[in-house]
């Protein structure tokens, strides 16, 4: 991949939490202008964190990033605030659903729009919206709190684009949803990415359907990348599809394949 | 009958008054979680700078003006000062330091203003009582409630139709979603002290209307908490109502139980209500609990 295409670069950083637990380290990650890049791996891998430490919310964890550097759109964003790294174009879409709970659907989604001035902007912003999830026009005038999950989820990632993102990180999108809402919201992601431009780079669990949107894709355990490469090829590596995709060759005796697979597993980790 | 008609409009109009310091003090806890044991001498402040003004000759509702801006100063001013730096320190040492605060406002107005009683003069409401119906109500009393009310208009449109209120009310719920939007939370913070300062400062002004002003009116921060924990700590409808059912009360103890004791019922009554309702309901009427859903 060349280096003007990337929107998002990502050099070699070190993350700490209360200045002492550090807990990413060495991570690179570039994503491509226009593109969709997936980051998987396990609970507790630091994926997460590495979303925070782009869109700057770590500093309100007490994290920081201590080594190495974050570049958007070519300028160094790892000293700037959350609001600053907002206004340029990159909105985090934080895991679990977090709406405005006491607001209307509506009025999450102004509060997106909030850097813009009211007017004209908005009212476009919200059709646009709408288009995407008319779900959401039917429950407008809803509190946000009491809708459903899936309806959460939609506000939520109307709320970031509402902000007429540039980039949007998105952190598990799919987390407690029924299978037919999860695909819903994902194709709703692609068509985001190729009809706005948007750039994406998605945090999932669910590593097949994340390597079904996304073309590229990196792996992290225990706060680094231990691979990265394009989704097709990580579809066929015997190792993701061990330990991610939860398919295993038929035929071979369990037993064996147990005693291998933490060995393998080991191996790979250190 | 007259007499329970009598306390409950008074208790009413003194009640709008409170509503407004609550709303204020809702406010700041609600957008920061600093429970703020300053209000009552940040009433004080408010009271004193209008009155400065009003000496001065300037007419009253340009020193209320006037008093509206010195309070949005001051209210920027003390959190940028004070409570910037403290943004996710833990819950007591913040409250230490709005006590704090609260004896280094009322040491600033005794040192500034001295401690006798002052009263406007002269006097901006006439001392002819206006009848309602069968009802006697004081002119300082109904222009006091009518100024509460639009103020208190002003301030819930201000939350619900504006930009900046929209995000205060989004920090309030979650801070780091809102963030994650590029809402700044310092602009939240710093607005929150403005506002509440603000109509702290109104509501001193009108309560020193009433009753000439001195120290004592800063104890009207204290007859805030009764009525927000009544409202819901974190509940803008929650403290108007408070605010209102505190003077009802307050007026409606005062009118029928004085007699029985030595007096001073009506400055015990809302503590001994508030004792009593957090037995009960200890979320107030319209505190959050959190939703979930069924």
């Amino acid at each position: 991949m060349s280096n003007e295409k990337m929107i998002l670069k990502i050099n070699n950083i070190e993350v700490k939490y209360h200045e002492v637990i550090l807990v990413i380290k060495g991570v690179s990650i570039e994503v491509p202008k226009g593109g969709i890049v997936t980051l998987l791996g396990a609970n507790g891998a630091g994926k997460s964190t590495i979303l925070k430490a782009i869109s700057g919310l770590l500093r309100h964890e007490d994290g920081e990033v201590t080594d190495g550097s974050i570049e958007f759109m070519g300028r160094r964003i790892d000293k700037l605030g959350a609001e600053k790294i907002a206004k340029m174009g990159i909105v985090q879409v934080i895991e679990g659903r977090r709406v405005f709970e006491h607001l209307t659907v509506e009025e999450n989604l102004k509060v997106g729009a909030h850097m813009k001035k009211y007017g004209r902007s908005v009212k476009d912003g919200l059709e646009m919206v709408y288009n995407y999830f008319p779900r959401l026009k039917e429950k407008r005038s809803e509190i946000a709190g009491f809708i459903s999950g899936g309806e959460q989820q939609m506000t939520v990632v109307g709320r970031a684009l509402m902000t007429s993102p540039e980039m949007i990180l998105l952190d598990e999108p799919s987390m407690g949803l029924a299978p037919l809402l999860i695909h819903e919201i994902f194709n709703i992601i692609t068509k985001l990415n190729q009809e706005e431009n948007i750039s994406i780079l998605l945090v999932e669990q669910n590593a097949k359907l994340a390597l079904n949107v996304a073309p590229y894709a990196y792996v992290m355990e225990n706060g680094r990348i231990v691979m990265d490469d394009t989704a097709e090829k990580l579809r066929e590596n015997p190792d993701i599809k061990d330990f991610y995709l939860g398919i295993t060759d038929i035929g071979r005796r369990k037993s064996f394949r147990d005693v291998k697979h933490y060995k393998r597993r080991k191996r790979w980790l250190t | 009958m007259e007499l329970f008609l009598m306390a409950i409009t008074t208790g009413v109009m003194v009640g709008s008054i409170y509503a407004l310091v609550a709303l204020g003090w809702v406010l700041i806890y609600k957008c920061s979680g600093v429970l703020n044991l300053a209000m009552g001498e940040m009433t004080l402040i408010g009271a004193y700078v209008s009155l400065s003004f009003y000496s001065m000759g300037i007419p009253f509702l340009l020193a209320l003006l006037f008093s509206l801006i010195i309070g949005l100063i001051l209210g920027i001013l003390t959190e940028r000062i004070f409570l910037d730096k403290l943004i996710g320190k833990p819950v007591l040492t913040v409250i230490m330091v709005t006590v704090g605060l609260s004896f280094f406002f009322k040491g600033m107005v005794e040192l500034i203003w001295g401690t006798d009683t002052r009263v406007f003069t002269p006097p901006v409401f006439s001392i002819e009582p206006i009848h309602i119906g069968p009802v006697i109500v004081g002119q300082a009393y109904l222009w006091s409630f009518v100024a509460a009310i639009i103020l208190l208009i002003v301030f819930v449109c201000f939350f619900k139709y504006t930009r900046w209120g929209l995000a205060m009310q989004a920090t309030a719920d979650d801070e780091m979603a809102a963030l994650s939007l590029g809402v700044s939370a310092r602009f939240v913070y710093a607005a929150s002290w403005a506002i509440a300062f603000m109509a702290a400062g109104v509501g001193g002004t009108l309560l020193g209307n009433i009753n000439g002003l001195n120290i004592s009116v800063g104890y009207l921060g204290l007859l805030v908490l009764p009525a927000v924990v009544l409202g819901g700590l974190n509940s803008i409808p929650g403290a108007i109502v408070g605010g209102i059912a505190i003077g009802i009360l307050q007026n409606l103890c005062g009118t029928y139980l004085d007699k029985y004791f030595l007096g001073g019922v009506k400055e015990v009554a809302p503590f001994v209500f508030m004792v009593i309702f957090l037995l009960f309901k200890p979320h107030g009427l319209w505190g959050w609990e959190r939703i979930e859903r069924v």
